[in-house]
């Protein structure tokens, strides 16, 4: 067996023949031309020729994946329009160049040009304009887009596949994509989501025909391209491929559509996230919005604080990614457990009930405000909120909001914008689960954190395997707490979730309805799970 | 000549596909329309160099038209502006 490994682009798994995909091979070469007129029109030609290839991909995209993604084909036939570009073909040609190495200096000079700019999605532009420059050259070289030819689904391995190319094979055909370059932000990878073909991206192995027709797996849940694995190996992954699809294809109807029980209950659902990139997943799985970003991954495995810039930076990317969706970041939630060396806290006998989260914040608040900074700072790029982990008193709050404001006060002197900014507190202690009717007076929702909630209400260690059975988390005394939080919360007009893994558990889920609970905030890969079970209600 | 201010409020900013309805847009019209934003000018029928302004949300756009038909191409534009980005 032979094993390669490559970024995932969507979590699944295909089983079949491998088919080497090649692309027709043409050297550029310049070469003078002395009919300038005659070579004229011979772009002039390919270039309606590469307007309608371009218009015929755009109606077949938005049959397949819809009005969305086609567009890109309709900005390549726009991007065929600009005068510039065009001008810039035109004038070498009329200085004798042949038209491909024409068109070849026009597509560098304008990616380039994209390729320079400060702003990823704009430096991703410059491959809109080198495939739209190829389809050119390839159109006057009389080197056809070729496509896939087989009968049965097959496994295409590539060195790297444009997003018409990817558009022009027939999905019937198509049991993954594997591809040897490429970036899982490429149009390419966002169609084969889309079309939710496991594919992998950046698997940096030797194509070779001797491939072909070879048995493999491509695993999207572990980045991972099997080719003949062995037998017992290859029944594994064929039974966890078919439990796969069975559940996808229920789950994946249910993309766009609402939360809602068949009595007309609507709940939010969205997406725990623990990092930046995370939030493509929270995307794809339809969320709407993001209930738990995890600012730790922000601290941990550094040797110093990260920079106020540096938070901004991530918080803003996620913010803008969101789209105006909602986004609630928790602020620091760490303790002597988790290996921050920087922080120089000192060992503790019970670090769960030590100094920890918010209660480090209050107490180094310079820490505290590099990070309200950066959120604020960012809050201008989308719907933003905040909430504090660890609360366990309405002082502590208090003690919060004169930070905020103040915060808020030096941006508004800097002239820093700043976005609105609900303010939230998790409710995963006891004791804010006890006075929340108090709590709900400060702040303007909760989200109950229901792994810390249901540890320190049983006194059970997490961690501790023999106590696996005590930790009864459908216990009765988590549930009243969460019951009487949601209570309090809404006679206070405040909005309450719960982002913890009981909000994922869906045997739970009619009981959360049933309570009121405005939110649960669960993994991305759990998401369309959990609307099945509220649209099965 | 009209000239119009407007501030991008669209998260992700002037990306391909406003751009390519905008320039869609002001093609529909005689007039010339100049964008700037960044300290930098673009030809408003340009697709390439109207994305390559590099333009986000927070950031000004001015738009100057220029041409018989300007009355009606500013109403359009500010209309377009507002709603999409």
């Amino acid at each position: 067996m032979e094993k390669y490994t490559g970024k995932s682009v969507l979590k699944g798994i295909a089983v079949g023949k491998i088919y080497c995909y090649k692309k027709k091979n043409y050297t550029l070469e310049k070469t003078e031309v002395s009919d300038k007129k005659a070579e004229a029109g011979r772009f002039e030609e390919a270039l309606e020729a590469a307007k309608e290839q371009l218009t015929a991909l755009y109606e077949e995209a938005l049959e397949t994946v819809g009005e969305e993604r086609a567009m890109i084909f309709e900005i390549h036939r726009m991007m065929l329009e600009d005068e510039d570009y065009l001008d810039t073909v035109r004038t070498a040609i009329g200085e004798g160049t042949n038209a491909e190495y024409a068109v070849n200096s026009a597509k560098e000079k304008y990616a380039d040009l994209f390729a320079s700019m400060d702003d990823e999605y704009m430096q991703a532009r410059a491959a809109d304009i080198r495939d739209i420059s190829d389809r050119l050259i390839n159109i006057l070289a009389g080197v056809g887009e070729d496509t896939i030819h087989t009968d049965s689904p097959v496994i295409v391995l590539a060195e790297d596949l444009t997003p018409s190319e990817t558009i022009r094979m027939d999905k019937s055909k198509i049991l993954a994509f594997v591809t040897i370059r490429g970036s899982s932000n490429s149009h390419t990878a966002i169609l084969a989501r889309s079309m939710n073909l496991p594919s992998l991206v950046n698997t940096q192995m030797e194509l070779n025909d001797g491939l072909n027709g070879k048995i493999a797996v491509v695993d999207g849940f572990n980045g991972e391209f099997l080719i003949e694995p062995q037998e017992e190996l290859l029944e594994e992954m064929i039974r966890r491929k078919n439990k796969w699809e069975t559940d996808t294809r229920e789950l994946q109807l249910l993309k766009g559509k609402e939360n809602i029980t068949s009595d007309g209950r609507v709940i939010s659902l969205y997406a725990n996230i623990g990092s930046v990139k995370d939030v493509d997943a929270a995307l794809e799985a339809d969320a709407g919005g993001i209930g738990l970003f995890r600012s730790e991954f922000l601290y941990l495995g550094r040797n110093d604080y990260p920079t106020e810039e540096e938070q901004f930076r991530s918080y803003k990317a996620v913010l803008e990614k969101m789209n105006g969706r909602k986004v609630i970041i928790r602020t620091l939630d760490i303790g002597a457990d988790k290996k921050v060396d920087y922080f120089q806290l000192e060992p503790e006998e019970n670090p769960a009930l030590g100094y920890r989260a918010i209660r480090i914040c209050l107490d180094r608040p310079e820490i505290f405000i590099t990070q309200l900074r950066a959120i604020y700072r960012a809050s201008f790029y989308g719907t933003a909120a905040i909430m504090f982990p660890m609360i366990v008193s309405v002082d502590e709050i208090r003690r919060i909001k004169e930070i905020v404001n103040q915060v808020k006060t030096d941006l508004a002197d800097e002239g820093c914008p700043i976005g609105d900014v609900e303010l939230g507190i998790m409710v995963e202690t006891p004791a804010a689960a006890v006075i929340s009717d108090e709590l709900a007076e400060e702040v303007e929702f909760f989200s109950i954190g229901t792994n810390d909630l249901t540890q320190y209400t049983l006194a059970v260690d997490r961690q501790n395997q023999k106590l696996e059975s005590t930790c009864n988390t459908h216990h009765p005394a988590v549930l009243r707490l969460i019951e009487m939080t949601v209570r309090n919360g809404h006679e206070k007009g405040i909005w309450v979730g719960i982002c913890g893994e009981l909000a994922a558990d869906t045997e739970l889920t009619g009981m959360f309805l049933d309570m009121g609970v405005d939110e649960l905030s669960v993994s991305p890969s759990s998401l369309l799970r959990v609307r099945k079970a509220v649209r099965d209600i | 000549m009209k000239e119009f201010q407007y501030t991008i409020t669209d998260p992700i900013g002037l990306h391909a596909r406003p751009a390519g309805l905008l320039v869609k847009e002001i093609g529909a019209f005689q007039s010339k329309v100049t964008v700037s934003a960044n300290g930098k000018d673009a030809d408003g029928k340009k697709l390439i160099m109207l994305m390559s302004l590099g333009i986000k949300k927070g950031m000004e756009v001015t738009c100057r038209i220029e041409g018989e038909d300007e009355e009606a191409a500013a109403e359009a534009l500010q209309k377009f502006f507002k709603s999409n980005l």
